[in-house]
């Protein structure tokens, strides 16, 4: 924000500030009103309990049954891969799509653009977790329900930002490469290309950093990595191993973070 | 001009062209040394190989499931609102209604917070504090929470809104820190030297600054919400994820592609608007 | 050599840049489009190659008419036509050595140029091009890592590259500092006077068209209003072309320059 801005913000127009009251009254309304319509069926006994609960939980977490860890190694390493050739897959569908939506690369703005458009919001609509309840559910539980999960869910991320990529690309450069009598795929591959590259590796590590954590859970709905072994624990009520996958997951998650900095880093 | 007459002869007889070299090898992009390169590639080809190599494939239960799938698409395309109509309503008000107030109660608790997260405004002690809520919040998964909440609270959409509170607290305090470290300093300098309190500080410095972006992250968040709202119900935290988990277990895979071309449908609304009103704001 | 009949253009918003251009370039004469920002010079060059479409009027280049050809045909007309841009619109990301070869781009199949795999002759004509203008020990920096200067060198390799039968140069100094604008101009004269090249040069530094060219045209809200040499371009047709303004000193810093 500038400085011209600042005096505006304060010292605003009598009518400016009757309607930013009303806002703010609307605001307030619409928020009991929710919280009213929420908490209608919330048995207030077992909230106030919370406490006691909590502490009880905290009590049958502690301490972590460290040696589970020998157990976690498989899915853990499942679940990188999970994340990993979900994000390869994701990216595989992502780049024709990007290409399709973005306005200056579409073949027809008219009917394929919408088309594209729509794929890309449906994906980014759908959490992978609801992605990996329907594929378990078509193709049966294991990994492979968790890979198409993320790579479906990927699709939209991808294609959404490396969309607004190309679409930003400098003109100036594309018309020079189209005025040596480049055909279309050569102006794609020499005008294009190298003007989003950057951007693309970029998107493709920050998706891939947020696959890791999505593809964690992915095995609470039985699409394999450690989720499932998760879900075995919380199903017999075992806390302490709980706990020790609540570590794994995070240990995982720090770490696969730092690598996608450090490459972003190197990249940009 | 480095140039003189006799470089241009090299270009007119053709002679002397040949004492150019004949090709030209593309610079690498990204790694330099060649032996690097060589050594990545082949583990990440081993890695595929051995990744690939885990994935147990049940190839009977895909043909079988494949039948199901082109359900689901006729289902999606051919969506049935009206059998299940009763529970896809009484979700929907859950989702909608845990989004709002949660997205309401996770922006006024994450001022608080990205305020103490940033290091130049806040005491060290604080920023500490304000630090480790920040990530612990970001480094859980929705769902993590949201199983811990049930676990206290009860099944319902009340364990549903604290965990999107508390998520909300994770990335806008994030972000509203950064910013606030962003700010420009010779403002706060100006503010300071009047001799201004610290709350006089905040209100006259800090939040001119931030508070356009402020409201773009909650509208952005506001929809981020109403996704995630849909999932935690797999885990017991109410909302429109219940209805949709019980419809894909019973295979009703029409009121299950209702259900998402509604989520779809809020979520395309929430963007649009999102951003007439960021443009409005700015 | 390049002959432009009632060459019009009207943008979709109804603005008209050209108003029925006429003009006829014989082989290796430079001529310098000069008028004030505006004036439809810069839609006047993207109209030859066709980068921006003409509404009406046609284009040839030594008897071929490039207005009315197919995307294909137009492909094939393009490469005979080297074009220079104001910011050198290099791409910024890919070597120097390679901007230099995408001048081949309409020479050579997708999948050669792909892989980089250009045939010896057009390696060699590159590198021999980079050595003319000086740049040779730069070859495998990447682009944006050249001055202003340089890039221009670039960009002039590019399109000598393609082995032009025409050069459209587009504000090829309005990006660069003084010295550097009149060693670019020196260069560009030299290269076609080298190989007996027309050229089309859009540029706004009247001193500097003066200076450099054999023959200038006058644009003024689309039509050409002067067409003749350097000495006839006198005060009263400056007044035409960029309306009252004191040329005087215009004309001292000619002098002196």
């Amino acid at each position: 924000m500038n400085n011209e801005a600042t005096p505006l913000w304060q010292h605003r127009s009598n009518r400016m500030r009757l309607l930013l009251w009303v806002g703010w009254l609307i605001l307030v309304a619409l928020f009991l009103f929710c919280w009213q319509v929420m908490t209608r069926d919330t048995i207030w006994a077992f909230v106030s309990d919370a406490p006691r609960q909590a502490a009880d939980l905290g009590g049958r977490m502690f301490p972590p049954r460290w040696s589970y860890i020998e157990k976690l190694w498989i899915p853990l390493w499942d679940t990188l891969n999970i994340a990993t050739l979900g994000t390869l897959l994701g990216i595989l569908f992502a780049i024709p799509v990007a290409f399709l939506a973005a306005s200056n690369t579409t073949p027809s703005r008219l009917f394929v653009r919408p088309v594209a458009l729509f794929i890309i919001v449906a994906s980014r609509s759908i959490n992978s977790l609801i992605w990996a309840l329907l594929l378990v559910s078509i193709i049966g539980p294991g990994l492979l329900a968790g890979i198409v999960a993320i790579g479906l869910r990927s699709i939209g991320f991808v294609a959404k930002l490396l969309y607004e990529a190309i679409e930003e690309t400098d003109v100036m450069q594309i018309e020079a490469v189209t005025a040596t009598g480049a055909s279309r795929a050569q102006i794609l591959n020499y005008a294009i290309v190298p003007q989003i590259l950057p951007a693309f590796y970029g998107i493709s590590v920050f998706r891939w950093d947020i696959n890791i954590r999505e593809s964690t859970i992915l095995g609470l709905v039985g699409a394999g990595g450690i989720g499932v072994q998760l879900q075995a624990s919380l199903n017999t009520l075992a806390w302490p191993q709980v706990t020790m996958i609540f570590v794994v997951i995070l240990g995982t998650v720090v770490v696969s973070e730092w690598v996608s900095a450090r490459v972003r880093h190197a990249i940009i | 001009m480095v140039n003189s007459a006799d470089d241009s002869g090299l270009l007119a007889g053709s002679k002397s062209g040949a004492a150019y070299p004949a090709t030209f090898k593309r610079p690498p992009m990204f790694i330099q040394r060649a032996w690097l390169r060589w050594v990545l590639w082949t583990l990440a080809l081993v890695w595929f190989v051995l990744a690939i190599s885990t994935i147990e494939v049940n190839w009977t239960r895909v043909a079988e499931g494949l039948d199901r799938g082109w359900r689901f698409v006729k289902g999606f395309l051919t969506p049935d609102f009206i059998s299940r109509w009763k529970d896809i309503y009484a979700g929907l008000v859950e989702s909608l209604t845990m989004t709002f107030t949660s997205t309401v109660t996770g922006v006024l608790l994450s001022v608080p917070v990205g305020i103490g997260a940033a290091r130049n405004v806040a005491p060290r002690f604080i920023y500490y504090v304000c630090r480790s809520i920040v990530a612990v919040s970001r480094s859980l998964q929705e769902i993590i929470i949201a199983i811990l909440f049930v676990a206290m609270f009860g099944f319902g959409p009340f364990a549903g809104y604290l965990t999107l509170s508390f998520a909300t607290i994770g990335f806008l305090a994030k972000l509203l820190a950064e910013d606030i470290e962003d700010i420009d300093e010779s403002q706060t300098e100006a503010i300071r030297a009047t001799g201004a309190s610290w709350l006089q500080l905040i209100n006259y410095a800090v939040q001119p600054q931030v508070m356009p972006r402020l409201i773009g992250l909650s509208l952005y968040r506001l929809d981020i919400n109403f996704r995630e709202s849909a999932v935690i119900g797999i885990v017991g935290a109410g909302g429109i994820g219940a209805t949709l988990n019980t419809a894909i277990d019973r295979y009703e895979f029409d009121s299950a592609g209702a259900i998402l071309l509604i989520i779809i449908l809020i979520v395309m609304l929430a963007e649009y608007s999102s951003g007439f009103v960021r443009k409005w704001v700015q | 050599m390049l002959k432009v009949s009632h060459l019009s253009k009207t943008y979709a918003a109804g603005d008209k840049a050209l108003d029925d251009v006429s003009f006829d370039i014989p082989a290796g004469q430079v001529v310098g489009l000069i008028g004030p920002s505006g004036a439809g010079k810069s839609t006047l060059i993207r109209c030859i190659n066709r980068l921006v479409e003409p509404s009406s009027g046609s284009v040839s280049l030594g008897g071929t008419v490039i207005t009315g050809m197919s995307s294909g045909e137009l492909r094939a007309v393009r490469r005979r036509i080297g074009m220079i841009f104001q910011e050198y619109a290099l791409v910024e990301r890919l070597s120097v050595m390679e901007n230099v070869l995408s001048g081949r781009l309409g020479y050579v199949s997708f999948w050669r140029s792909f892989l980089r795999r250009y045939p010896a002759a057009d390696v060699r004509k590159a590198y021999a091009l980079l050595d003319r203008v000086g740049l040779l020990e730069h070859a495998r920096k990447r682009a944006d890592a050249l001055s202003g200067g340089q890039r221009q060198r670039v960009g002039i390799a590019r399109a000598l590259a393609q082995d032009p039968e025409l050069l459209l140069i587009d504000e090829p100094t309005a990006s660069l500092d003084p010295k550097t604008s009149r060693q670019i101009m020196r260069l560009l004269i030299e290269i076609c006077s080298e190989r007996h090249l027309p050229a089309i040069i859009n540029i706004h530094d009247v001193v500097l068209a003066r200076q450099f060219t054999e023959r200038l045209i006058g644009l003024q809200a689309g039509r050409i209003v002067f067409d003749g040499s350097p000495a006839e371009l006198t005060e009263a047709v400056l007044t035409r072309i960029y309306g009252e303004e004191d040329w005087t000193t215009l004309d001292n810093e000619a002098e002196a320059a």
